[in-house]
């Protein structure tokens, strides 16, 4: 065999990392040349890619070497207005002089008018700690506009959810169901997965309005109208529940299905479980100290009492007179009206459709067990030989989430698969570490504003997860601490904060005025916000009235981010980041880890190549603050530094002195022979580096499953500070957190008690059991006018707005459409490729139309984020992106009218999730004679000092010459 | 006689072009390269691609598929732009049947390019050759590499593992058997070019739900018992006859 000689100077180096071109972390090898990266491939030896990379992953070469990066330290120049992009070059010295000295008058006088956003959640274990050390309530990570719902409403649920907490086990299902899947988010493990499960002739079925990407290859296709999966999916559980297909013994062993419901209406204890006299510590478990009805004796039983078996449906009474209903006899009530031919009206999915989904889950689920040869051991001591799994596995994501009736609607999905018998069983779904947690998780943020004080940290965590009332983050007359009004009576389980809303709060000084906005890697005047314009005004207006006449609404604004985004020409200061080739990096168990089914796995990123221009990882600037700031973790007693830089911090801060729990669980202790637990290793970033950056514990088997009940891994759990209690995480069928806001609603019981004006909001919403409404936009929009309802999707090949300055990820996506189904087009006489206005209530954009068989003939659709301003991202001016892309943003509102000149956000009533994809438009083609370009647009933007010009022609590498 | 090829299965490619920028990465600053980019950073941006993916629907809503088809030289047995070519630049390999071209013997006549019928071959408007897919030719062969690198970017690169590589002429290679046992088709056969590269098709998997399997023996609707039962004090025969 004839070898050709390569022409090219052979690859001198390999390094290992981890990806950072979307948000999946795989491991990669990057292959240098003369120290300019000249390839990168996935690393076989990584367990969560396993040697693939995908589309963003080849391209890290031309993120690295962009134009649009961003080098130098910049600050506005005096008088020019934001958004304009007048900067000038400055040193790092004086942007971190200038930040202590103004954040140190903040924090010495009201913490909380310093408020931190960060476009990335996988960061959150240093910038939340930053946030609390500095003192400040106002933190949270984008996950508020992306798919909190899909993480709360399954964690209030099962104790866990998908993505990084769990996902479905393809290794061995027979049926799996996606529904409402982004395509950009855990990318490649769910490409390997589906591709194996096909081929092993698993039976794929797709719910989506669109029919793209994953769903191309599906065995079946089922179309729906957005908004309208939680009818879906009661109509499945009405007709599981009919036919029988539930599996009742993982429901009475399992779940809180068998429990006995207070029904005494005139009773505080109304719609509570009824509880036994045992007194129980007061902690963050529930305490198995509930009844069920037994078949056997006749009689109420504390549960699971061994030679006890409890009825599931029925009504019963307890000795004292009580009345009593086993929780699923109240869900059966609750679907006895949804059924399949209800539901077809709401989805546009046929009731015989409706009835073969059910049929097909809960026909595979009972027939096609799998037994797997596993002994374990579950909570209540009871030995099992095998591990069983009914191998139905579903997978859903923003979808579902980003609607303001998606809690409840995910709530209805984590309970079809309880119903279904698949939590954390093979072939269904399964848990990753540290999930399962407890329900609701123990995390909680301070209930009072007083532990807001100066120079102190915050008194709790920034984020949490209440589970009454009374965990609400409210002054005393009900108000929001937070600026986003987080964890306030408007949005009482916004977990994961509403960064979507602080802009727009912080404008109008509602609930109050701050003082300094930071930043990080979030495009809030352009992709990460709702009605971007608006924002866009808002984030240079200037005060007309009072004492600060003509200055900022928000005085000052600091960005940090790698490249020239649009959001950037807004800031006062713009601190420039690395990219993910410069940088130490942690993908940790304090945060959201890349987490195994089989284990814990944690990881890092080291630098292939030297920090370009005077970049600075966020992480050193965050240190560099917080040891200037004196903020207690980053200083010694002394008030001197204590650590050197971020590794420095990774390798040596614990969680408290001696905890021997830190950012990273791999290769602990002095000589790296512990895991998940242990002191200080000197060299662990060498033993990372060692093992391709990556630390896998695998569990024994038979811990692997089961988890929420597992007695052999919780207490492992419990033994390795995972986890604080080693108590059984019984599924919520019927969920008492919510049971215990809406009781507060109806002026029931000790807790606090909503403001007048959302008594009626929290009692609606605040269903113990999940129900369909309408989302909210629906309910104030004209659906006469409005007809149509508009969703983006996520490209495989760009993640979010980053990808724009990417020479070879803007070939693929240039611009984007509009894609309507064909039909709908041609009523308007719009033909392929026409321009068209796109209009909602809220604004109206100007773009192509793009004919399609592939979308429900109720919905448009287009990929998100392929438009940009024009110039921004370093690209020309008549670059592709702004003249033929668009945002569907600008037909977005970030709030909605609550009653006179009350407003509202444009969220999920429970969570504060952005409502994305509730808006309603109309289409029609534009006049004659308008101009062929995207509206609206805006200024250009102009490159900033220090970075480099765009070629006009790329030829990277290139060796062989003609 | 060996004859290497790719065969990609459709029914797994969800097209998310990891193939393409895969290659790409590779070969712009491999022996083929460079690939170029005009307008990198500007209006209508155009590079050269070995390997591009075209999406389109085939049928009416609701009885749509979305067809991802990722496409690439086909290596053909028999390949028409190699006796086009007025230089001898496009040649085929007696050794494992790679069409390749000879950079320094093309003149960018575009012969080639009109011949093939698959639109598989790009001008470099810069270097005014014609480039193409080599199979990774710098790479199957490199022994500095590990065995298991020794595959086009591509192939190791595709998530669903869409992409085998193999030689079609071995009928106990991998990729001979997916072509036998999973309908493994050429593009255009009409065109006698017989393409080495192979596509296998869509399949669909079903489930079957017989009516007995709804009606059920140990149905959990009976232990809590609420099997549909008429209540006993709804109207009977007993309430009217006597007998």
């Amino acid at each position: 065999m004839q070898a050709v000689k390569p022409s090219v100077p052979p690859l001198q180096e390999v390094k290992t990392t981890t990806c950072y071109m979307c948000a999946c972390r795989c491991g990669i090898r990057v292959h240098l040349r003369d120290g300019v990266v000249r390839y990168i491939d996935g690393n076989p030896d990584h367990p969560l890619n396993k040697g693939v990379i995908c589309a963003k992953g080849s391209s890290g070469i031309m993120k690295q070497y962009s134009p649009a990066r961003l080098l130098k330290p910049l600050k506005r120049k005096a008088g020019a207005d934001r958004g304009a992009g007048d900067f000038e070059e400055i040193e790092w010295e004086e942007a971190f002089a200038t930040l202590a000295e103004r954040l140190g008058k903040i924090r010495a006088t009201d913490p909380k008018k310093f408020a931190l956003f960060t476009g990335r959640d996988q960061m959150q274990a240093l910038t939340g700690m930053f946030a609390r050390q500095f003192g400040t309530p106002n933190y949270a990570a984008h996950g508020g506009f992306c798919s909190v719902n899909m993480a709360a409403g399954m964690i209030y649920t099962i104790g866990g959810s998908f993505w990084e907490f769990g996902g479905p086990d393809l290794d061995r299902a027979k049926l799996f169901v996606m529904i409402g899947t982004a395509e950009d988010h855990h990318s490649n493990p769910l490409k390997i997965a589906l591709s194996k499960f096909k081929r092993d002739g698993g039976r794929f079925i797709s719910i989506n309005p669109v029919r793209t990407g994953y769903s191309a290859i599906a065995d079946e296709w089922v179309p729906i109208r957005p908004g309208t999966d939680g009818a879906l999916l009661l109509a499945i559980i009405h007709e599981i529940i009919a036919t029988g297909l539930y599996d009742r013994e993982f429901l009475v062993q399992y779940s809180n299905a068998g429990q006995l419901v207070n029904m005494a209406e005139s009773n505080d204890e109304f719609g509570f479980f009824v509880r036994t006299e045992v007194p129980t510590e007061e902690a963050c478990y529930e305490p198995q100290d509930k009844l069920w009805w037994d078949r056997n004796t006749d009689r109420a039983v504390v549960t699971h009492q061994k030679g006890a078996d409890p009825y599931l449906l029925g009504e019963f009474t307890l000795s004292d007179g009580t009345p009593v209903k086993p929780a699923f006899q109240l869900l059966q009530e609750r679907v006895s009206d949804y059924t399949p031919e209800w539901a077809s009206q709401i989805t546009g999915i046929s009731a015989a459709t409706i009835r073969q989904l059910a049929h097909e889950m809960g026909v595979t689920a009972r027939d096609q067990k799998i037994e797997l040869p596993i002994a374990w051991t579950d909570s209540w001591d009871n030995e099992h030989d095998t591990v069983t799994g009914n191998p139905v596995a579903f997978h859903a994501m923003r979808g579902l989430a980003a609607h303001s009736n998606g809690f409840q609607t995910i709530r209805a999905l984590a309970i079809l698969m309880s119903l279904l018998g698949t939590i954390d069983r093979p072939g269904g779904f399964r848990h990753k570490a540290p999930f399962p947690r407890p329900i609701p998780p123990c995390a909680r943020t301070p209930n009072d504003p007083r532990a807001v004080q100066p120079n102190r940290p915050l008194d709790g965590m920034a984020l949490g997860w209440p589970s009454d009332p009374d965990d609400l983050f409210v002054n005393d007359d009900g108000s929001p601490v937070r600026i986003d009004k987080a964890f306030s009576w408007e949005y009482p389980l916004s977990v994961h904060g509403l960064m979507h809303n602080a802009i727009t709060n912080a404008w109008r000084g509602d609930p109050y005025k701050i003082d300094t906005l930071l930043i990080f890697m979030a495009n809030m005047s352009w992709n990460s916000t709702m009605n971007t314009a608006e924002v866009r005004q808002m984030l240079n207006d200037k005060e007309t009235e009072g004492p600060n006449t003509g200055e900022f609404k928000i005085p000052f604004l600091v960005v940090c981010d790698a490249f020239h985004s649009e959001m950037t020409a807004f800031a006062d200061l713009i601190l420039p980041d690395t990219t993910y080739l410069e940088r130490h990096d942690v993908m940790s168990m304090l945060d959201r880890p890349i987490s195994e089914f089989d284990g814990p796995v944690d990881s890092v990123r080291i630098p292939v190549v030297p920090v370009s221009g005077d970049c600075k990882p966020f992480q050193e600037v965050l240190i560099e603050l917080g040891t200037r700031l004196k903020l207690p973790a980053f200083v010694t007693k002394e008030g001197e530094r204590k650590f050197r830089d971020y590794p420095d911090f990774v390798v040596n801060w614990e969680t408290e002195p001696g905890s021997g729990i830190g950012f990273l669980a791999g290769w602990r202790g002095k000589g790296g022979e512990k895991f998940l637990r242990g002191e200080p290793n000197p060299n662990q970033w060498e033993m990372y580096e060692k093992n391709n950056c990556v630390f896998h514990y695998e569990l024994p088997k038979s811990y692997q499953y089961m988890r929420n009940w597992n007695k052999g891994y919780l207490e492992w759990s419990q033994r390795n500070r995972i986890t604080r209690y080693a108590e059984p995480i019984l599924i919520h069928i019927y969920s008492e957190v919510l049971q215990r806001f809406r009781g507060a609603a109806q002026g029931k019981g000790l807790t606090r008690k909503p403001p007048e004006h959302l008594r009626k909001r929290i009692d609606t919403y605040f269903d113990p059991l999940p129900f369909y409404y309408e989302p909210l936009e629906g309910q104030v929009t004209d659906r006469h006018k409005y007809p149509l309802a508009a969703v983006t999707q996520r490209p495989m090949a760009m993640y979010h707005s980053w990808d724009s300055q990417n020479a070879w990820l803007r070939q693929i996506h240039t611009h984007n459409y509009l894609y309507v189904n064909t039909r709908t087009a041609r009523q308007q006489g719009i033909e392929d490729g026409d321009w068209i206005w796109v209009e909602s209530q809220w604004g109206k954009v100007r773009c192509m139309a793009r004919h399609s068989e592939a979308v429900e003939p109720g919905t448009v659709w287009t990929w998100n984020a392929i438009g940009k301003a024009a110039g921004a991202w370093n690209l020309t001016p008549d670059a592709n992106e702004s003249q033929k892309g668009f945002l569907l943003n600008h037909l977005i509102s970030e709030e909605l009218p609550a009653g006179g000149s009350a407003r509202v956000s444009n969220s999920d009533p429970i969570t504060g999730q952005a409502a994305w994809y509730d808006v309603r438009v109309r289409i029609y083609k534009v006049g004659a004679g308008e101009t062929a370009v995207t509206s609206p647009q805006f200024a250009v933007m102009k490159p900033y000092p220090g970075m480099k010009t765009r070629s006009s022609i790329l030829a990277f590498l290139g060796m062989k010459q003609k | 006689m060996t004859q290497l090829a790719l065969v990609i299965d459709l029914n797994v490619c969800v097209g998310c072009q990891a193939c393409v920028t895969s290659c790409k990465e590779w070969n712009t600053s491999g022996s083929a390269g460079p690939m170029v980019d005009q307008n990198p950073y500007g209006a209508d941006p155009t590079g050269t691609f070995f390997n591009r993916v075209q999406t389109f629907e085939v049928g009416e809503f609701p009885n749509t598929e979305t067809v991802h088809f990722p496409k690439s030289c086909l290596h053909c047995e028999d390949p028409p732009c190699v006796p086009v070519c007025p230089t001898g630049a496009s040649y085929k390999r007696k050794e494992d049947g790679i069409v390749l071209v000879n950079y320094d013997k093309c003149i960018g006549c575009k012969y080639c390019s009109w011949a093939c019928p698959y639109g598989a071959r790009e001008l470099d408007e810069q270097q005014q050759v014609m480039k193409k897919c080599t199979l990774c030719v710098d790479r199957i062969y490199d022994t500095s590499m590990a065995e298991a690198d020794r595959k086009p970017s591509c192939v190791l690169a595709c998530p669903t593992s869409a992409r085998l590589f193999g030689d079609v002429h071995d009928p106990e290679s991998a990729v001979s058997l997916a072509i036998r046992e999973s309908g493994g088709y050429p593009l255009m056969p009409e065109w006698g070019t017989h393409p080495a590269n192979h596509y296998l098709p869509r399949r669909k998997t079903r489930i079957k739900i017989h009516e007995d399997e709804l009606e059920r023996a140990d149905n959990p609707l009976k232990v809590d018992r609420q099997l549909p039962r008429p209540a006993t004090n709804e109207p009977t025969l007993d309430d009217f006859t006597t007998w």
